[in-house]
């Protein structure tokens, strides 16, 4: 029996999971040595067989990445079959082998690297990032010239952890997510590639392990902890049973907090509010059944326009929005327009690079300028709007001007679609995203016409405080819980209420446990989160007393620092 | 041989799709197709989607398809029309 053995990495994407590892070690070009040949017809011959064997695994991709992963996987690796059929890749390697009497690794290498350059000095990112594929093509020839050495994540059949250097996007494609209780790998952070997958797919994962993955072998029985980081190789006996019993434990709280789904979110003293989820797909919609989302309070529309290689027309869009108004059954439904540029670049919109992406060309002010985008997107909405109870908002509206122009294209689409006599809801309420402190600060004036406000806390925080929450260096100064930042939250939601109008949240802070008694406080309407936080932020509401959280409230807003905040509301809830 | 320019029309210019597009359509035929950027001064494979691609083309270029062999009429004839067409795009 092996020794246990610990591994601490970062703790990525919840969940205890124990299972056996399957180690992924993909060839690597930049191993291949320079190495001559006294036989280049049967290296030539192994050249050949490999590339035979990469189009026929490709075509096995292709067909299962047009089943689940979209056009624009699929596009991709099209584009990698063509590569492995280019005069100028693989003819080149022959050339190499027979008269420079390279071996068929030393020539794949050669042209894989030289090619895979050319794209890495081009100046769209877009080309640079192509560098991959051509890297992805010539490393899956090396495998098989070498007999298949390495192995390959569509090999698996069975449920396993995945231990890995690291996983690229071209990785993930291959995987059968079925298969996959968790990953554990050697380098990579909470904004990585495999982060965000493991996330939005719920799988476990600890990354960022360092050398001491090395240790863990092929099949090794591994119990995983993507909270705490915590992976155990060769647990024993007593170690699995306390896993097994966390697993129970974490099974059991999931269990309780489940018994809130149906649940209003009512105060102790009978203060309610809406409890709505953040998605990005109408397939998430069609998931928030049973969580306890009164509402969807923000669909980030701009996942429909990522993942393809164009603009997605009236119709594609229109059918997307109706699903999502569908699957909500007549609870609200709030789009958000095209929040696009910044750090969510477009390729096919050919936007230009730009040092300040963050107070650039992008959202509204993208839209106004382009206005046939705005327009499209409105018509596909309005249209679904029969199908449902949907809500529109603007993102990043900095003053009044950029409300009423894209309030004017609103109104201007509807009295089209009036004249094509296209089935529209009666009423739809359209409201503007609170992102930037000036809108914040005028809000008294949006008030009187919008119907109401969505507070991203996210980019607020980030303009208020001047703050990339990217940059390392600076990122301990943002925080939701400045002062500032609550004053100017308390602002938007008291100039709502004077008018008659609502306010919601949508950004991290409506989710955090700890920022409830001080928005129940300020009195926010609804609420929009992480679907995987309603439950718990609806038990602790209905355990609040409104009147409580008002002297809260009004004790915080006279601080002077977020610590003093963040102390205040820790002692509230002790 | 024959040739003739014409100018990108889709926004994307030669990404994967339209570059894969375009040489999956010149590899049907016999006749060796050439693209060439005058105003770059560099004349690539038009059956090679590397070659297509690292050209950098985008929405306005203007390039000039030539075909040479047994069947260039037809062969220029369907790229034209593939690249007019804004590979589906527009």
């Amino acid at each position: 029996m092996s020794q246990e053995l610990n591994i601490q990495g970062l703790g990525v994407s919840e969940g205890i999971k124990l299972g056996k590892a399957f180690v992924y070690s993909p060839v690597r070009l930049e191993d291949v040595k320079d190495q001559k040949t006294d036989a280049p017809d049967m290296e030539a011959g192994l050249l050949h067989t490999a590339k035979a064997h990469c189009l026929a695994d490709l075509d096995a991709l292709v067909a299962r990445a047009n089943d689940i992963l979209g056009e624009e996987k699929a596009v991709i690796l099209k584009g990698q079959v063509s590569m492995l059929n280019d005069p100028s890749f693989f003819p080149p390697m022959e050339k190499l082998i027979h008269n420079d009497k390279w071996t068929a690794e030393t020539a794949v290498r050669m042209i894989t690297t030289q090619t895979a350059s050319i794209f890495e000095s081009m100046p769209s990112e877009y080309m640079r990032e192509r560098a991959a594929d051509v890297r992805d093509v010539g490393s899956r020839l090396l495998m098989y010239v070498r007999g298949r050495q390495g192995s390959q994540l569509s090999d698996i059949q069975e449920e396993v952890i995945i231990v890995a250097d690291d996983l690229s996007p071209s990785d993930t494609v291959q995987l059968d997510k079925q298969f996959v209780l968790g990953f554990v790998t050697r380098i990579g952070g909470k904004t990585s590639h495999t982060a965000i997958l493991a996330n939005s797919l719920g799988i476990a994962a600890i990354l960022g392990a360092g050398s001491g993955i090395e240790q863990i072998k092929d099949g090794d029985l591994l119990a995983i902890d993507g909270a705490t980081g915590v992976c155990i190789v060769n647990p024993d006996a007593k170690t699995i049973e306390d896993m097994r019993e966390k697993m129970r434990f974490q099974e059991e709280s999931r269990q309780q907090l489940l018994a809130y789904a149906d649940k209003a979110a009512v105060t102790v003293d009978g203060f309610k509010v809406e409890i709505a989820a953040n998605i990005g797909t109408p397939e998430e919609a069609l998931g928030l059944l049973g969580t306890g989302a009164e509402a969807v309070g923000l669909y980030r529309t701009e996942f429909l326009f990522m993942s393809r290689s164009s603009m997605p027309d009236e119709e594609t869009q229109f059918q997307a929005y109706k699903s999502a108004a569908e699957a909500m059954q007549g609870r609200p439904v709030i789009i958000r327009t095209l929040d696009i540029g910044g750090d969510k670049e477009l390729p096919y919109l050919e936007l230009p690079h730009e040092l300040n992406p963050f107070l650039g060309y992008r959202a509204i002010r993208l839209c106004l300028d382009r206005p046939n985008l705005l327009v499209t997107q409105l018509r596909a909405i309005l249209r679904a709007s029969a199908y449902g109870n949907l809500k529109v908002m603007f993102p990043m509206i900095s003053g009044l001007e950029e409300w009423r122009k894209a309030k004017g294209i609103f109104e201007e689409v509807r009295e089209q679609l009036r004249l094509e006599n296209i089935p529209m809801a009666e009423k739809i309420e359209v409201g503007v995203m609170i992102e930037i402190p000036s809108a914040a600060l005028q809000a008294d004036r949006f008030a009187k016409e919008v119907d109401f406000f969505s507070i991203g806390t996210n980019d607020l925080v980030q303009y208020t405080l001047a703050v990339d929450r990217m940059n390392e260096k600076v990122s301990y100064l943002y925080d939701y819980f400045h002062p500032a930042v609550i004053r100017l939250i308390k602002q938007v939601i008291d100039a709502s209420d004077r008018h008659g109008k609502w306010t919601g949240m949508c950004g991290s802070m409506a989710g955090d446990p700890l920022a409830a008694p001080l928005l129940m406080g300020l009195g926010l309407h609804e609420w929009s989160m992480s679907p995987s936080a309603i439950q718990k932020i609806k038990r602790q509401i209905i355990n609040l007393n409104r009147s409580d959280c008002q002297e809260l409230a009004e004790r915080i807003l006279d601080m002077d620092t977020p610590a003093e905040v963040r102390a205040a509301l820790e002692a509230s809830q002790a | 041989m024959l040739n003739k320019e014409v100018t990108i029309r889709n926004a994307t210019g030669f990404h994967i799709r339209p570059a894969q597009l375009f040489t999956e359509q010149a590899a049907k035929f016999q006749s060796q197709v050439n693209i060439l950027v005058k105003d770059q001064g560099v004349k690539v494979d038009g059956k090679s989607i590397l070659g297509l691609m690292t050209l950098g083309l985008a929405l306005g270029s203007v390039i000039e398809i030539s075909a040479d062999g047994p069947d260039e009429e037809k062969a220029l004839e369907s790229l034209v029309q593939l690249v007019e067409g804004g590979f589906g795009e527009v």
